[in-house]
């Protein structure tokens, strides 16, 4: 079959593949088959099995067949980066095919001269990003750019569908489908749970049944060889650095050509690093790559990588995406690896010829860890991936693309509303939550009337929606995009070197000669200086590893029903390291196991305090939640809540007296006024909503070059959210936070399950002591923060340590009479 | 719980800060308050920036509450009470009403004028001054270098404290013992970090702060407080 002349291929092309020594695989060439029919496709392949090229692949075909100018096809990434090496990596063929075509890349990075010079002379193929294409199609001279247009590429779509992110670009090609109605649409994917997600989110009519798009599958290549370490150290009954396994990990490093070590967080990243170079004894060319490293350090990881220089490289998410590296013969995933998916996809990133399988390496870093590897491995041989529930798009994302079509040109509101309803994210966005969207938009949509002569769009004669003028528009450019991060500081050694960013509040929590760990080195915090943290190599102390904000996703919920079901059912222990057994087999003895659909819940007495530990397996976001919600009704009922501590696996709260009621303790009713009154007081809904205002263009983005240092008055969006949550609570801004925040922050709808699935089902047992099942979290208590209300004692005890101290110069007089909350009575 | 000493006493005035933010002066019966900004969120809107409309309406409730609470003789606004010249003219008219209406509860209704109004609008009551000398006090809006038992806004101070595992950043009085600045009132204005220069530059070396945060006053010295960027 390789050898066979295909008769879809043109002779320069075939000519190619066999100067290569390829052959086409066959779902190259169902993509070009597609084409010909113009059909639109979906790309379903593990990485390495040409995917890109068969993205590209027709567009060629039909360039070396019918040389024309004009913009053909339009490439999408995720990744400024990646658009980059892809552009990089396509002349090449273009190049020996001797193809008449011109190749360019269009980002936040590209000077604003070629960008002008690209709308008016635009290449055949254009690499570009979501935010870029927002960019584009707001000109009004879009329908001139994108009249020849014949073909979108989304690269890693199934890393786009489902963020804000994709739904800017979803309703991007619903506007391209008005400009280019000839185009089709390609998307590539890495394997899924649900295809039909993506074939809805790619077809034209926003449905999965829109017939327009063909599914074509690449063949999975040889089945992954995937093994937990079975460590000869005792495994951890807490903690997720598995620096207990690291000699083991480095002696497999030895062992194999390159090796890509992916963890879980960037502060797991720094560390492991630094302790494999402790036991490097070989030197071995190692090396770090996280997102908050420079970005030329990255990309000189990723260069020494490609060349065959490294040995192991230590990744966080920062490599899940981008090209692939041939050389890679093991991955290596410590700690759990949270979600099935998420496990194939890094595994993927090994051994990119098909026919040889992957090895991989899982590295448990405590016992309830040996259980999720354990589910995740079966879940990954019975292809059983993590699906999760499609959300709908972000009323904040279309209010940006309605200002920017706006920008384009004046529209009707019924024909935008029709072009919107066609992007999947937006299929079922009622008419008028479309209205108060343009309301908002329009002139920010309040109750209190009296902004009507402020206007951001305004009605013209003929029914159209127009911009009210060159500054609305200026504005719209200016803040274009959904990516909102927390503002970050560059990292800047003494003599000159930026290392990389951190977050800002992780800096304003250092004093000067604080040490921490980043970029792999030990440093030592010098002060701030310039909007950047100047910082000196060395230093001595207890270093304070970055504590970073992102990088930590909870347990799927198809796995944690997998955890559960292994607990409970002890004939399929015996594969499980003989330390965990033990572990379990006490837990019987002492307590009970936990079942697989109702929920345990064990009480004891330590330290004078009443522990009561909740094996809901939910998901850390979704303990946190219930935690929160369990501590305000043991107050209300005189229990007497001090603490509670929430892992991926358990909660464990701390009271003076144990609860006895159990079914009205864990009532479904918590989720209701509870749930309310507590989310919105959360600062998490407090930056959610500052994102959301961000997005919506309400307060402007910091553009961190403009700023400058000195005098400066922040305008926080905490003032925004106070006023409007007290005088309009059913604004259309409240109402796109709090889906935000009830849909991906919070994991309310899972607790909300969680809380239906165990009704009538609770197992109490009150043991007179700790049981075994029970240590690790317990364990966790001091070391992980408990976050809530606790601001208020932390700050009267601050101020009370400083009460003694004198303060000479003041003259400080007798109290002033108060009332109970401390105000003035006169 | 213990209620902490927040009583600070400038040339033998006894003033004491309130958590909303005003300042109270007990033996004069007087209420202070600063930098209210009526109409910011309308001067944002007017420029295309859709910032919600119901500031002046919290503003306005939050010293009604305290007029109601304390019934002060007078009350004394240290400028920048209107956000600019023609915020009279967009204020809703509910909210015109009740600035009125606030203004006939309080025997002695001063305006101090400010950077942002300095012509406040007439017809709302009360007197308009540039400043304001009562007994050993004086009352301005910006400090002026050097000068002592004053009181004054237009800085916005706000002060961070970093405590175990965050920082908290709220609005605060800054005071040195001669000079007092209070912390603005106004639902929409922002906040500059007592420790910058603008402000810093205007207090003696050693100065406290007393910090607004969760309905309650926390005192800092200087030395625990902590700096923004920059």
């Amino acid at each position: 079959m390789p050898d066979l002349p295909s008769p879809l291929l043109p002779a320069n092309v075939q000519g190619w593949f066999r100067s290569r020594g390829w052959a086409p695989h066959p779902h190259q060439l169902a993509m070009v088959e597609a084409a010909a029919a113009g059909d639109s496709a979906l790309l379903i392949a593990p990485t390495g099995g040409g995917k890109t090229l068969a993205g590209f692949l027709p567009s060629l075909i039909d360039l070396a067949e019918r040389p024309r100018e004009g913009l053909h096809t339009l490439y999408i990434s995720p990744l400024k980066a990646l658009a980059v090496d892809i552009q990089r990596n396509l002349e090449e063929p273009v190049a020996e095919m001797r193809l008449p075509i011109r190749t360019e890349t269009r980002t936040g990075d590209t000077p604003e001269s070629k960008r002008r010079r690209q709308r008016a002379n635009p290449p055949h193929i254009l690499m570009t990003t979501p935010e870029s294409l927002a960019l584009m199609i707001a000109y009004a001279d879009a329908a001139t750019i994108f009249r020849h247009l014949r073909c979108v590429i989304i690269d890693e779509l199934h890393a786009l569908a489902g963020t804000k992110r994709g739904d800017l670009l979803a309703l991007g090609l619903a506007r391209l489908a008005k400009l280019a109605p000839q185009a089709r649409r390609v998307g590539l994917s890495a394997t899924v749970a649900e295809p039909a997600q993506l074939l809805a989110w790619l077809s034209k009519t926003g449905h999965a049944d829109g017939g327009d798009v063909r599914l074509v599958t690449g063949r999975a290549g040889a089945s992954a060889e995937v093994d937990i370490l079975t460590t000869r150290e005792r495994l951890p009954w807490s903690g997720r650095m598995a620096m207990h396994a690291l000699k083991e990990v480095y002696q497999r490093i030895r062992a194999h050509r390159t090796t890509l070590l992916f963890v879980n967080t960037r502060a797991q990243a720094e560390l492991i690093f630094q302790e494999l170079w402790r036991l490097n004894d070989d030197t071995l060319p190692i090396a770090l790559h996280h997102g908050s490293l420079a970005a030329e350090q990255r990309r000189k990881v990723e260069a020494a990588m490609a060349a065959g220089k490294l040995r192991a490289v230590v990744a966080t998410s920062s490599l899940d995406l981008g090209i692939d590296w041939a050389a890679v013969d093991l991955v290596v995933q410590i700690g759990a690896p949270k979600g099935a998916s998420r496990l194939v996809q890094r595994i993927g990133r090994a051994n990119h010829r098909l026919d040889e399988p992957s090895r991989a390496l899982l590295v448990p870093a405590n016992r309830f860890e040996v259980l999720e590897c354990r589910a995740a491995l079966d879940a990954v041989a019975a292809m059983s991936l993590d699906g999760e529930r499609p959300r709908p798009g972000g009323l904040d994302v279309l209010a940006q693309h309605m200002l920017g079509m706006a920008c384009a040109e004046p529209f009707r509101p019924d024909d935008l509303y029709d072009e919107v309803v066609c992007a999947a994210p937006y299929a079922g966005l009622a008419r008028d939550e479309f209205d108060d969207v343009l309301d908002f938009v329009a002139t920010g949509g309040y109750a209190l009337g009296n902004y009507e002569r402020f206007h951001r769009l305004t009605l013209r004669e003929d029914g159209r929606m127009a911009v009210a003028g060159p500054a609305v528009a200026r504005q719209y450019r200016m803040n274009v995009g959904t990516i909102t991060q927390e503002a970050m500081l560059r990292v800047r050694l003494s003599r000159g070197l930026v290392l990389g960013e951190v977050e800002e509040h992780f800096i304003q929590g250092l004093t000067p000669g604080d040490t921490f760990v980043f970029a792999g080195q030990l440093l030592k915090f010098l002060g701030i200086r310039e909007m950047e943290a100047q910082v000196a190599k060395g230093g001595t102390g207890e270093p304070k590893v970055p504590a970073y904000a992102g990088g930590r996703l909870p347990l799927t919920t198809a796995l944690a029903d997998r955890v559960r079901a292994m607990l409970a059912d002890p004939a399929q222990w015996p594969g499980l390291p003989e330390d965990v057994q033990e572990w379990l087999r006490l837990q019987r003895w002492r307590s009970v196991l936990p079942a697989r659909d109702g929920l345990l819940v064990e009480s004891f007495p330590k330290a004078g305090k009443r522990f009561l530990v909740v094996y809901a397996f939910e998901g850390r976001n979704a303990h946190q939640t219930l935690g929160m919600l369990l501590t305000r009704r043991m107050e209300r009922m005189g229990y007497g809540p001090l603490g509670f501590v929430a892992t991926d696996y358990v909660l464990a709260v701390w009271s003076l007296r144990t609860p006895k009621d159990m079914d009205g303790l864990f009532d479904q009713d918590m989720l209701g006024d509870d749930l309310e009154a507590w989310m919105d007081e959360s600062s998490m809904l407090r930056r959610t909503f500052r994102n959301v205002a961000l997005i919506t263009g309400v307060i402007d983005r910091r553009h961190p070059r403009q700023e400058k240092s000195g005098r400066q008055v922040t305008f926080s969006s905490d003032l925004i959210y106070d006023v409007l949550r007290k005088h309009d609570p059913g604004h259309v801004l409240l109402r796109a936070t709090r889906a935000d925040a009830a849909g991906g922050l919070t994991d309310v709808r899972r607790l909300s399950d969680f809380l239906t699935r165990v009704k009538g089902r609770i197992t109490h047992k009150d043991l007179d002591r700790i049981s075994p099942l029970a240590v690790p979290v317990i364990l966790e208590i001091g070391r992980e923060r408990v976050d809530g209300s606790a601001t208020d004692e932390l700050l009267e005890q601050a101020a009370a340590d400083l009460v003694a101290e004198a303060m000479p110069e003041l003259d400080l007089p007798r109290a002033e009479p108060r009332d109970a909350q401390g105000r003035l009575t006169l | 719980m213990m209620i902490m000493d927040t009583t600070m006493t400038l040339r033998g005035a006894a003033l004491a800060p309130d958590p909303s933010g005003a300042l109270v002066w007990p033996a004069e019966r007087t209420l202070v308050v600063a930098d209210l900004h009526l109409e910011k969120g309308s001067a944002f809107a007017a420029r295309g920036r859709m910032l919600p409309p119901y500031d002046t309406r919290a503003t306005l409730d939050r010293l009604a509450d305290l007029v109601e609470r304390l019934a002060p003789q007078r009350v004394i606004c240290l400028g920048d009470s209107f956000h600019d010249r023609r915020a009279a003219s967009r204020m809703e008219a509910g909210d015109v009403a009740r600035l009125r209406d606030l203004t006939g509860r309080v025997a002695d209704w001063l305006w101090v004028t400010g950077n942002h109004d300095p012509e406040p609008p007439e017809g709302f009551g009360g007197r308009i001054l540039d400043e304001l000398a009562l007994g050993p006090l004086t009352f301005r809006h910006e400090a002026v270098p050097g000068a002592l038992g004053e009181l004054s806004g237009h800085l916005h101070p706000v002060a961070a404290v970093v405590v175990p595992g965050r920082r908290v950043r709220e609005r605060c009085f800054a005071f040195d013992g001669g000079k007092l600045i209070l912390p603005a009132f106004g639902a929409f204005a922002g906040g500059l970090n007592v420790l910058d220069p603008a402000v810093s530059g205007l207090l003696a070396e050693r100065f406290e702060v007393h910090l607004l945060a969760r309905g309650k006053l926390h005192r800092f010295p200087r030395s625990r407080l902590s700096p923004d960027k920059g």
